[in-house]
């Protein structure tokens, strides 16, 4: 290497430096700006009037689809609520069907033909009317093209027929009774735009904004992962929401999203842990909802899986298919411990299969009949069924062993972790081992029915069909490799009979009246242990939203709601009260202090070197 | 942990120079270009490697995407198995694997279970966010560290360096997210005399157009890339530190001393060229694993990126997409690996004879 050379080629310090990195600087500066300019048309601009009430909402679920046919995540069926009608909506009060695109609902007397009554108020965003005919496309497309069925197909399975046989009327015949039909949740879709539609299966409605729609907002903006944006529609029949823009922005982190709320740069957060609701209720300006939950929380007992055919697969533990286990093991649990220790009191304790939220399903176990806490009643019900302590003080099953259950648990669960500790040391007082399986990703086990029991749990809808459908006979997988619609394997004549009537007595009392028996005896059986009814632990900001309508209305929850009450009705706080800190001038501080601090290194640096280089020259 | 696994499947860049230099200058030419179609022709068959293994690899994660997707809600067993068939996963594996090198070869990646897009279209949507954050703070760590870590060798032993070393030791020892919900919480909500500055998360406030909107991700950007500066560059100051260390006793040193050089110049012009070369790995290194993403980060920060769209498509496991991403990633850190074998050549002649 030639030293020489590249002393004579040097350039007088400083300048020759500083050039070289002002062009560098540039050219990056250049490249990254093309970075940050947004690849595709720029999104909508929101109008700039300064007294714009905003309604934020933090949310973490991702977006699967905006087409009412995909979608089946929560947030994406949320907005679907917002922006389209359903034949019916749910009361905010008890979650009764009301009117929503049908005014009113009615059937045949041999129980086969249902008639809707359509609203001749409501018309697309567009300034089309909305019609029967929009429905009747909406049920065909779902009917008939398998690509349009995968959210909402399992509600035609038993259409015969859809017709609109006028504007403000739609007829709906089905192949057997079914008691569910005004609670069809299906987004009834703008013939005139999705008939346009070439392939369902892969149309996302995510392009072309505004998105025509008739509920009571209209979307107006979508970038994955970043914001979902609505504007009230001024002509929804039940009237305009109060708020100029409601947007649904993406926090991943949950404690990201707490600081969001305390900044107020959003309005509402949900799913808060209760460490965080805790810190949250000592602030200004804060309210902590800490609502009943749609959730039960339970455990379940392989009850031996099988196929709809009795072929028997898995290997759930065999003593499990005596009852008498199966009470012991439900009596040694105590579900006060659960909902103090581990949801610190932001629990219901369990009882019947269906919350409270629902009170005219909601059913709890007589004096008689409850399976009340008691260790000493449980050890004796193991002894009464033969399962006997050995000389170490363990539970012996048939085969001569110490019985010893393989639990489920999600991973992703604190609560089952939690429970299982408790389970570990409650059972095993009793004499029977317990070992926590705890995956990322419980299908595998759960499908082939190699586990002993499983930490479940399922939202429950207003009409309470389905979650009572996946316990019965006819959801067995037809293969032990097929996927069934089953939870857990149970079957059982008798609660198959109550199903079956259930699904055809068309009068509401008297239909409630059989769902409580269904839950009687299912509680009877042992095989779901329901522990806790989790809370919904929301927060919002008071300086921004006034009042809002939770579910049900006298004390209930706000995200996820059985209808759009809550952002319907939210009212905006006074303007000057806001505290919000996301504005222009916020943004501008912001830059204005990152880019005093890096020319600060920049020139800090320089001048450490200059002065280091000149004492050394 | 997606780019320590890419980097396992990608070939490993050549490491120090060679023996010593030998051979007429006319002969590099030729045999520059006989290494180079070595080095080429090796990252095409790892790319073919990486896109026909990850099929399989994928297959492994426990979990029934049909089951995961339509998990808590009503769906009738002719649905399940619609999906299946949708999704081709009732075909025998064998026809599966047949049917993902048709299209794979032909540049489809496949569709989305999840999102029911093309898997290709998820990918650009999120790379450019991903490039931004990862790329912006790669240019400010790479130049912090190399700067400080010449500065610190230079005087190694003295306070400045000692403080240099430990701040970045402590910083590089942090977890990312943990310092990224610190800096949120001091300095976008704000404490005590420090007002909220930056956003809490996002990469936009969404509305903003032209100029506007630059300014508007230039000000959520902020955080972030602080938080992956200050947990990454110790790495590129370590290395370059000790790099130039070894270098510091060197002869050709003591020469330019006597020859009356400035101090800066010596180090400028003599020592730093020829310690950059593990600096040069690992920047390259680096590069590959910008792809990738930062899923802790772009979680804390909610950041729309491919290391969030990464984990999303895991949890299904929604197969087309980890596929797809795994091989992006895997790709990044192959080219980039290939393009530091081919400049070491041109940047010390003895490598590559």
């Amino acid at each position: 290497m030639n030293t020489q050379d590249q002393h004579g080629r040097a350039r007088p310090g400083p300048r020759g430096r500083r050039s070289r990195t002002l062009r560098f600087g540039t050219a990056a500066l250049m490249l990254w700006a093309g970075l940050a300019t947004p690849l595709g048309p720029a999104p909508q601009r929101a109008e700039a009037a300064e007294d714009k009430q905003v309604l934020t909402v933090a949310v973490a679920q991702s977006v699967d689809s905006l087409s009412p046919f995909l979608a089946s995540r929560l947030v994406s069926t949320s907005i679907h609520r917002l922006t389209y009608e359903y034949l019916t909506n749910y009361d905010p009060k008890d979650a009764r069907p009301i009117p929503g695109f049908a005014t009113k609902w009615s059937p045949s007397a041999d129980k086969l033909t249902w008639t809707y009554t359509i609203r001749s108020d409501s018309t697309w965003s567009d300034g089309k009317k909305a019609t029967a005919e929009d429905a009747a496309w909406t049920f065909n497309k779902i009917m008939t093209d398998e690509g349009a069925a995968p959210a909402n197909g399992s509600y035609v399975t038993n259409f015969r027929k859809v017709t609109a046989p006028s504007p403000t009327k739609l007829v709906i015949e089905l192949k057997k009774p079914q008691a569910t039909m005004a609670a069809l949740d299906v987004p009834i879709v703008p013939k005139h735009i999705w008939e346009k539609v070439g392939d369902f299966s892969e149309f996302n409605n995510d392009k072309t904004f505004p998105i025509v729609g008739n509920g009571p907002f209209v979307l107006t903006g979508y970038k994955p992962d970043s914001y979902v944006r609505l504007k009230p529609n001024k002509d929804f029949w039940r009237g305009a929401p109060k708020f100029d823009e409601l947007v649904f922005r993406y926090y991943k982190d949950g404690d990201a999203a707490v600081a969001a709320l305390q900044k107020g740069e959003v309005s509402f957060v949900q799913g808060l842990t209760p460490a965080q609701a805790a810190a949250l209720e000592k602030q200004k300006n804060i309210k902590v909802n800490d609502a009943p939950g749609r959730r039960f929380y339970a455990l379940a007992t392989n009850p031996g899986a099988r196929t709809k055919d009795g072929e028997r697969f898995g290997d759930g533990h065999e003593s499990l298919l005596d009852e008498k286990v199966r009470h012991a093991l439900f009596m040694a649990v105590d579900r006060e411990t659960i909902i103090d220790k581990v949801f610190q009191g932001h629990a219901v304790k369990g009882e019947g299969y269906i919350p409270p939220r629902f009170p005219q399903y909601f059913w709890k176990p007589s004096a008689g009949q409850e399976l009340a806490h008691d260790p000493a009643k449980a050890a004796q019900l193991l002894d009464e069924a033969g399962y006997r302590k050995n000389g170490d003080g363990k539970r012996v099953g048939k085969d001569g062993k110490p019985i010893n259950y393989r639990v489920l648990c999600h991973a992703t669960d604190p609560n089952d972790k939690a429970v299982g500790q408790y389970l570990t040391e409650w059972w095993g007082e009793l004499g029977i081992g317990v070992t926590l399986n705890c995956l990322d990703n419980v299908s595998d086990p759960w499908l082939a029915g190699t586990y002993d029991l499983a930490f479940d749990g399922w939202s429950v809808n207003p009409d309470p069909d389905f979650v009572l459908s996946i316990h019965t006979c006819a959801a067995l997988p037809t293969t032990p490799d097929a996927i069934g619609a089953t939870d857990n394997f149970i079957c059982d004549k008798k609660y198959d009979d109550l199903y079956a009537q259930q699904l055809a007595e068309y009068d509401p009392a008297r239909r409630a009246e059989i769902v409580k028996r269904m839950e009687s005896r299912l509680y009877d059986t042992g095989y779901m242990n329901v522990m806790a009814y989790p809370n919904a632990v929301e927060a919002y900001r008071t300086d921004q939203i006034k009042s809002i309508e939770t579910m049900p209305s006298d004390a209930g929850n706000i995200y996820g709601q059985d209808g759009y009450w809550s952002w319907w009705s939210a009212v905006p706080a006074a303007a000057e009260e806001s505290s919000g800190g996301s504005g222009s001038t916020g943004v501008v501080v912001g830059v204005v202090a990152g880019v005093v601090v890096l020319a600060g290194a920049g020139v800090f640096l320089a001048m450490r070197r200059r002065s280091t280089a000149d004492d050394r020259e | 942990m997606t780019a320590d696994a890419a980097s396992a499947a990608a070939s490993a860049p050549a490491g120090a120079p060679g023996g010593p230099a030998r051979g007429p200058r006319a002969r590099t030419g030729a045999s520059y270009l006989r290494y180079g179609a070595g080095k080429v022709g090796g990252a095409a068959v790892s790319l073919l490697a990486v896109l026909l293994t990850s099929f399989f690899l994928f297959r492994l994660i426990p979990g029934d995407p049909v089951k995961y997707m339509t998990g808590g809600r009503q769906v009738s067993a002719e649905q399940l198995a619609a999906y299946r068939r949708e999704f081709g996963l009732d075909l025998p594996l064998w026809e599966q694997f047949t049917d993902y090198c048709r299209k794979a070869l032909t540049g489809d990646l496949g569709t989305s279970y999840q999102f029911r897009a093309p898997v290709i279209d998820k990918i650009t949507e999120a790379l450019p966010n991903t490039l931004l954050l990862t790329g912006t703070a790669f240019v400010l760590y790479t130049a912090l560290g190399i700067l400080l870590g010449t500065r610190s060798a230079w005087r190694h032993g003295g306070l400045g360096d000692r403080l240099n070393t430990g701040l970045a030791l402590t910083l590089y020892s942090i977890p990312s997210f943990w310092l990224g919900l610190l800096l949120i919480i001091v300095f976008s909500v704000g404490m005590g005399p420090v007002p909220g500055l930056f956003p809490t998360g996002g990469m936009e406030s969404g509305g903003e157009e032209g100029f506007a909107y630059v300014v508007d991700v230039a000000h959520h950007l902020v955080l972030p890339v602080v938080t992956l500066v200050a947990v990454d560059y110790g790495q590129t100051l370590l290395v370059t530190r000790s790099a130039l260390l070894d270098e510091m006793g060197s002869d050709y040193l003591t020469t330019a001393r006597a020859k009356g050089l400035r101090d800066d110049l010596v180090r400028r012009r003599h020592a730093v060229p020829n310690a950059l070369l593990p600096t040069v790995t690992l920047v390259f290194i680096n590069l590959g694993r910008t792809v990738a993403g930062v899923i802790l980060v772009e979680t804390v920060f909610s950041w729309p990126g491919l290391g969030g769209l990464f984990y999303q498509a895991l949890s299904v496991p929604d197969l087309p997409l980890v596929q797809g991403l795994f091989f992006v990633f895997a790709a990044a850190v192959i080219i980039m690996n290939t393009l530091a074998d081919l400049i070491y050549p041109l940047l010390d002649p003895r490598v590559g004879r």
